[in-house]
């Protein structure tokens, strides 16, 4: 590794320091207060609060709801991480094949990246609406009266549909790079040693692959538990009711709807907790395992 | 081990780009067949070709006395080293070696022997649990080669395998590469732009200009009687010598000069003449006139760059000889001259 120096000390400080600013205006001031006031039992009228040690954490153990949504949220998370991993990269692999088109199949996939959330929500509501959604009416088609927003597992597929949507595109686009970063020459041997397709993807490109695939799989879990809120959101209409919702959403819902600040703030401690240790797993994994160089 | 044999092949590319004009050869059962040219005249098309890689527009490839055109690379019994080696940098040395056996079905125990072997003969037991990340330029061109010669295939493909390496190595990499495929007897394909590499180590090579083969021959055939001034320049540091000259009743002359050497056929006129370097010599009594420019000290022997009139020209002489820059006198010796279409370049 390359070390740059710097003579005097406060340069590099200085040019740090905006960025470490925002950092401690934007995460660590409002973690250390979540940490603070899950301590403690707000009055939801906002008058004062009481110090309670580590009950809002012990009264999420035995809370079933609680359960019943951290269950979701893992069955949710393997869902839109399994799906829009594979679907990209069955769609770069194929876009990789033929090198002339990707340029168009990538533009026309990075349209989907532009949408934010909330908006990917809104379309997934049209998407699935009751009377005119395309994808309704393919549900009924099968059988299955498919009622978004009244019914579990239907808001539960609508949610897992549009988040999956939503993510491929950035999922392709770094599959499709790795790709077409692996040596041509390498493919080319691989096509000389081994006559089976299949037993050259997975013995060469996706080894070769295997970097960008752990990024992606932290990246995708991250967006799963964290980022779909506004899909769900959206895709809920402010409706909590039956629906299925995430381990994030339900902080929001018990913090500014149930008023219920330190359970909400002793809840996203534990996902604060949950993202560490993601990070502290990607970064022992990469640097021990998966480059090769 | 077998003959390859080219009939009428074709390359255009999709975009319209003819690579390879219509080519027909036979590269004999253990022959090493070198394919040199200049940057971009269709040598790794025409491997490429013969391995699979690349789709055969027209003709027809046999490999033995089976035709191939349609058979994947993997079924053609061909072993190939690519320029840039090509190793598959997730697999340990024994891995790469072992990957085209391990896909071919062969037992394990009988594929560990072999790599074995092909490592002892290359040098590479020591390295063979590393990466190819581990290893220097050198020593991975060595798994290259292993991985080729591990397979006992047919067929040798090699696209420069050596133009990654420095000066030395290559050398010491040329000689190795000849004696293994001499040992081994198997036929192979070598592409290079290096005509060192073309005349130390083919049997036969091929010269391609422009998607065309200007001339098949040995490499003493190609280096003596080239069969156009652009295999003469191409071939050979420093290229063969080539003037105007003129044909006049029988006698060749440069201007003004007397007569060099007797025509063999009737033609005249204006003409190109060749001459190698080192079969000038200086000579105070010479027919020419020759203006030294430059004096260029190779050891072994010198080379004398400059013009006789206004036409760039070369002589090659010993070490023990004395020279100087300015005006000189040199002989050409008669039976080393080669006479050219002025027009075609084409061998008269
Ligand atoms: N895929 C392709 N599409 C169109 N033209 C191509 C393609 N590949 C190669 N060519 C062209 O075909 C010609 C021959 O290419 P080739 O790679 O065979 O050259 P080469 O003799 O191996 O040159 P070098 O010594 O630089 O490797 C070149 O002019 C090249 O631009
Ligand atoms: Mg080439």
């Amino acid at each position: 590794m390359k070390r740059a120096g710097f003579d005097n000390i406060w340069l590099p400080v200085a040019l740090l320091l905006p960025q470490l600013m925002i950092i401690a205006i934007f995460f660590y001031w409002p973690a250390g207060w979540a940490l603070q006031s899950s301590f403690y039992l707000q009055d939801p009228f906002g008058f004062g609060s009481t110090f309670v040690g580590g009950e809002n954490y012990t009264s999420l153990v035995g809370n079933d709801q609680y359960k019943r949504v951290a269950g979701f949220t893992i069955i949710y998370s393997v869902l839109v991480t399994f799906f829009s991993l594979a679907i990209a990269l069955l769609l770069a692999v194929k876009a990789d094949k033929v090198i002339r088109g990707a340029k168009t199949y990538r533009t026309l996939l990075m349209w989907v990246y532009a949408i934010a959330p909330p908006v990917a929500g809104f379309m997934g509501i049209l998407f699935f609406d009751q009377s005119t959604g395309p994808l309704t009416k393919f549900f009924q088609m099968f059988g299955w009266d498919f009622k978004l927003g009244v019914d579990y597992n239907a808001t539960a597929t609508a949610m897992v549909i549009v988040a999956v949507w939503k993510q491929i595109p950035v999922n392709f686009i770094f599959f499709l790079s790795g790709l077409q970063s692996i040596p041509r020459s390498v493919r080319e041997a691989t096509m000389i040693d081994n006559r089976s397709a299949t037993g050259r993807f997975w013995q060469v490109t996706f080894p070769l692959l295997a970097p960008t695939a752990f990024f992606l799989l932290i990246i995708n879990i991250t967006y799963a538990l964290f980022d779909t809120f506004g899909i769900i959101d959206a895709l809920m209409k402010g409706e909590p009711g039956n629906n299925p919702m995430t381990l994030v959403y339900k902080v929001y819902l018990d913090g500014f709807r149930g008023n219920d600040l330190g359970g909400s703030s002793a809840q996203s401690v534990i996902l604060m907790v949950l993202v560490l240790l993601l990070t502290v797993f990607q970064f022992r994994l990469v640097e021990r395992r998966i480059h090769y160089t | 081990m077998a003959q390859v044999s080219l009939e009428g092949i074709r390359k255009v590319y999709p975009n319209g780009f003819q690579a390879v004009q219509t080519t027909s050869f036979t590269i004999q059962d253990g022959e090493f067949v070198v394919l040199v040219g200049p940057s971009g005249c269709g040598k790794s098309t025409l491997l490429r070709m013969i391995a699979g890689l690349e789709e055969i527009t027209e003709g027809e490839l046999k490999i033995g006395d089976r035709v191939v055109n349609d058979v994947d690379p993997a079924d053609r019994d061909i072993a190939m080293v690519f320029q840039n080696y090509a190793l598959y940098p997730h697999m340990t040395v024994r891995k790469n070696i072992g990957y085209g056996l391990k896909n071919r079905g062969t037992p394990a125990s009988e594929i560990a022997a072999k790599v074995e072997d092909a490592a002892r003969m290359l040098n590479l037991t020591e390295y063979l649990d590393r990466k190819p990340a581990q290893l220097s330029g050198g020593q991975r061109q060595r798994v290259a080669m292993g991985r080729a010669v591990v397979r006992d295939p047919a067929l040798f493909l090699f696209d420069e395998p050596l133009s990654n390496l420095d000066a030395k190595l290559r050398n010491q990499m040329r000689i190795e590469i000849k004696a293994l495929q001499r040992r081994l007897g198997t036929t192979a394909v070598y592409v290079t732009h290096d005509q060192v590499e073309a005349m130390t180590m083919a049997d036969r090579i091929i010269v391609l200009n422009a998607g065309r083969i200007e001339q098949i021959g040995t490499p003493s055939e190609i280096y003596h009687n080239p069969a156009s001034t652009f295999v003469a320049s191409f071939m050979g540091a420093p290229p063969m010598n080539l003037i105007r000259a003129e044909v006049d009743q029988k006698q060749v002359k440069i201007n003004g000069y007397d007569a060099l050497m007797v025509a063999s056929e009737a033609f005249s006129g204006p003409i190109t003449m060749g001459i190698r370097p080192e079969d000038v010599e200086l000579d105070a009594q010479g027919q020419v006139k020759f203006h030294v420019d430059i004096l260029e000290e190779l050891g072994a022997h010198r080379l004398l760059h400059g013009r006789i009139d206004d036409q760039p020209f070369s002589v090659m002489i010993g070490k023990e000889d004395t020279a100087h820059t300015g005006e000189t006198r040199i002989k050409l010796k008669p039976e080393a001259l080669r006479l050219f279409d002025k027009d075609t370049g084409l061998r008269l």
